[in-house]
């Protein structure tokens, strides 16, 4: 991923740069990327819902969108900064579960939302300054048994999370937040437009951080350490910023899973859910949201298609991911997008 | 044109195959064949397929066919609440069978309520029956049963005061709760209460320090896997001669393989599927129990598995509740399991009301010892 860095990172923004121009020579208002992506994300969310049949493909659609957001933030860490964490699925928990416990304890769902993605937060910020000292390997490690900690604090204390076998989230239904503003919804359908609008919300974030000063430090980083202290960029914070953000989407991600599914276990915050995120954003592209997306959508929806010839389920997707991963290195959207600019010029 | 050529082939290859595939019944299930919970999942897919095949091969369901449509959802809770929306929506099942676990179970539990779908899960939790769901029941008995029966065993034996050493794995951590809460209901004082990991090789301190403990007199080993065998072998190798009790979680040949002679003596509360030639001939469930075990070796080779037998159940009851209720209207069908009295199982006798959704008592379980390396039942 790391290595023609320098131009390919940049492609999506510059790329996009480009066509404002000629829209402002077209004399049509100028859009910014950030409004630009949540415009064309929350298209696609309404695509979705126009030609979708049934609750089934609903449910599919949520976890597309819920996957996305979760990716959106490795995105930012991996594709950005260049960061790998093994990790990430304890964060998605700790949004999860405290969502869930709140309610037990009082605490209203939205309230508990907020302190989960905060306490996530929180984590991320204290543990981030020891752990990005660390690089490569060392830190995939480190933030591995990051993960292993909070998934073990999960399913040992039964009293608060239930254990082994997950607790009930109680707490709201989406259904009723369409309800307000007097939309009559199913729930399956109610919940596809929160996960879709806040997944189109956070990949708006991420394109606005990618063009913002901080986001551009973050790309030195990436390219490399020395050159981006010498340039004046304080580098264990911004590391350490760009890692609390992306502990922040995933715990978002991990209250909205919960609330839509209203039963969590603690294989949410399992290792083969922390690999699974970088999957994602590996296979789609991670450097760009839309490659969150695209990455979110195939391993959520093609084992799906694929539960006809459910025993080669595991081929194709294990070869889906080695042919990636020969021929088109820094993920399928960049690959595409690579394509389709040469065939223009 | 060319499609009513096909429709035409495929009915008159129906035909040929003598099957009267007048019209179908759909039926779900959502399993754990693969990933961690597979000795779950896989003897409870085996046998729902080696079920339906047989039950179509004699004619279905009063002249129509089962179709069976199952999907592994690996133990995910996640993917079984997508697979359960899927069975419902897409597939248009009239009932619903699975959840190997019970996180998956209560993933999708609530579906089968706003869908008035019956579903039969086949995961051991207490918290699937407790409070009572309308639309949901299970088949397995609960940890909390094992441990009463345990328990009972032990007071019947005249001792009251017992020592546990419990794997930290889910089922170990699980039935440990259990028991300790049931204990005082059961008249047994829990004195000593150990704990060991997944992986533990070696479980001597731990039996050690069980044996020190003031007027021990009976050791229960709640676990799963390797670690009751490891805990067997230490507690043969520390001379110890207390009754020592292992839990249903181990009840089958392999255990014995693992722990050898170390294995002699050792009790635990178990399903009839272990001993059946000991059965007596007037035990309603020794039809049932042979059936399934002669035709499980006929179609797979392999002795069945307790798991398998929870499948076997569910399986029965459903299609004995849609022979009742036909296979139009799932509540209808949901009521006829409500109705259910008295239906032998492999597992046990299941009678379930309104507000029993399990439908078991303990004599669902019955106490073997192991002797000269074979499961001999203990008369009570």
């Amino acid at each position: 991923m790391a290595g023609q860095g320098t131009t390919t990172d940049v492609a999506p923004a510059g790329t996009g740069r480009r066509e404002y121009s000629k829209s402002e020579g077209a004399g049509r208002r100028r859009i910014g990327p950030g409004l630009r992506t949540f415009l064309i994300f929350v298209a696609l969310v309404a695509l979705g819902a126009l030609i979708f049949p049934s609750s089934y493909f609903y449910r599919v659609g949520t976890l597309v969108w819920i996957n996305t957001l979760a990716v959106t933030g490795i995105v930012v860490l991996l594709g950005y900064v260049g960061l790998v964490s093994l990790g990430h699925a304890g964060f998605f928990a700790i949004g999860a579960y405290v969502t869930a416990i709140g309610p037990n304890y009082g605490i209203p769902s939205p309230l508990a939302m907020a302190g989960g993605v905060a306490l996530a937060g929180l984590l991320a910020l204290i543990v981030g300054r020891p752990i990005l000292k660390l690089s490569g390997y060392y830190l995939a490690i480190a933030t591995l048994g990051l993960g292993m900690l909070i998934w073990m604090v999960l399913s040992k204390e039964a009293w608060l999370t239930g254990g082994p076998d997950g607790m009930v989230v109680s707490g709201m239904n989406a259904r009723n937040l369409f309800k307000m503003v007097g939309l009559s919804l199913k729930s399956a359908e109610a919940w596809y437009w929160v996960a879709g609008l806040v997944a189109a919300i956070g990949a708006a974030i991420a394109v606005n951080l990618a063009g913002s000063p901080s986001g551009r430090a973050l790309r030195a980083i990436h390219d490399s350490d020395v050159a981006a202290r010498s340039l004046g960029v304080d580098v264990a914070k911004a590391k350490s910023r760009a890692f609390v953000i992306s502990a922040i989407y995933a715990a978002v991600a991990g209250a909205l899973l919960a609330l839509a599914n209203g039963y969590i276990t603690p294989d949410t915050g399992g290792f083969m859910h922390s690999v699974e995120m970088v999957t994602m954003a590996v296979l789609g592209g991670a450097a760009s949201v839309y490659g969150a997306l695209v990455g979110a959508l195939i391993l959520t929806a093609l084992p799906q298609v694929l539960t006809v010839f459910a025993d080669y389920e595991h081929m194709v997707l294990g070869g889906i991911m080695v042919l990636t991963m020969i021929l088109m290195r820094r993920g399928l959207v960049p690959f595409i997008a690579d394509l389709w600019n040469r065939r223009k010029s | 044109m060319t499609r009513q050529a096909v429709a035409a082939g495929v009915s008159a290859l129906a035909l040929l195959a003598g099957a009267p595939a007048i019209a179908e019944i759909k039926i779900g299930a959502t399993l754990a064949v693969t990933g961690p919970a597979a000795f779950l999942g896989d003897p409870e897919a085996k046998t729902l397929e080696m079920l339906v095949e047989e039950l179509n091969a004699n004619g279905g369901i009063d002249g129509e066919e089962v179709e069976l449509v199952l999907y592994d959802d690996g133990g995910d809770p996640n993917k079984a609440r997508t697979f359960a929306t899927r069975l419902i929506e897409e597939d248009e099942v009239v009932a619903v069978i699975g959840g190997s676990t019970t996180g998956a179970t209560m993933a999708m539990a609530p579906l089968f309520a706003d869908y008035e779908i019956p579903f039969i899960s086949l995961a051991g939790a207490v918290v699937i029956i407790d409070p009572v769901q309308e639309y949901v029941f299970k088949t397995p008995h609960t940890d909390r049963m094992a441990c009463e029966k345990i328990f009972a065993d032990i007071t019947a034996r005249g001792l009251t005061k017992v020592g546990m050493i419990s794997g930290t794995g889910g089922f170990g951590a699980s039935m440990r709760e259990q028991c300790l809460d049931v204990a005082g209901a059961a008249g047994v004082e829990i004195v000593a209460d150990e704990t060991y990991g997944p992986n533990d090789s070696d479980m001597t301190p731990q039996l050690t320090n069980i044996a020190g403990t003031d007027g021990v007199e009976a050791v229960v080993n709640p676990g799963f896997g390797q670690g009751p065998a490891v805990v067997t072998r230490n507690y043969a190798q520390l001379g110890l001669e207390m009754p020592f009790y292992q839990s249903h979680g181990v009840a089958s040949d392999e255990f014995i393989k693992l722990a050898g002679d170390a294995a002699e003596g050792v009790r635990l509360p178990a399903t009839p599927l272990l001993i059946p030639d000991q059965l007596a001939e007037d035990d309603v469930q020794r039809q049932p129990v042979q059936d399934y075990i002669a035709a499980y070796e006929a179609a797979y080779g392999e002795k069945p598995s307790t798991f398998g037998g929870y499948a076997y159940d569910a399986f029965h009851l459903l299609t004995h509740a849609i022979r009742e209720a036909g296979a139009e209207d799932p509540a209808a069908i949901r009521d006829a399991i409500e109705a259910i009295e008295g239906h032998a199982g492999v597992t046990g006798v299941y009678s379930f009301t309104p507000e029993d959704h399990m439908g078991l008592d303990l004599s669902a379980f019955r106490i073997l010892e192991i002797k000269d390396g074979g499961w001999t039942p203990v008369e009570q």
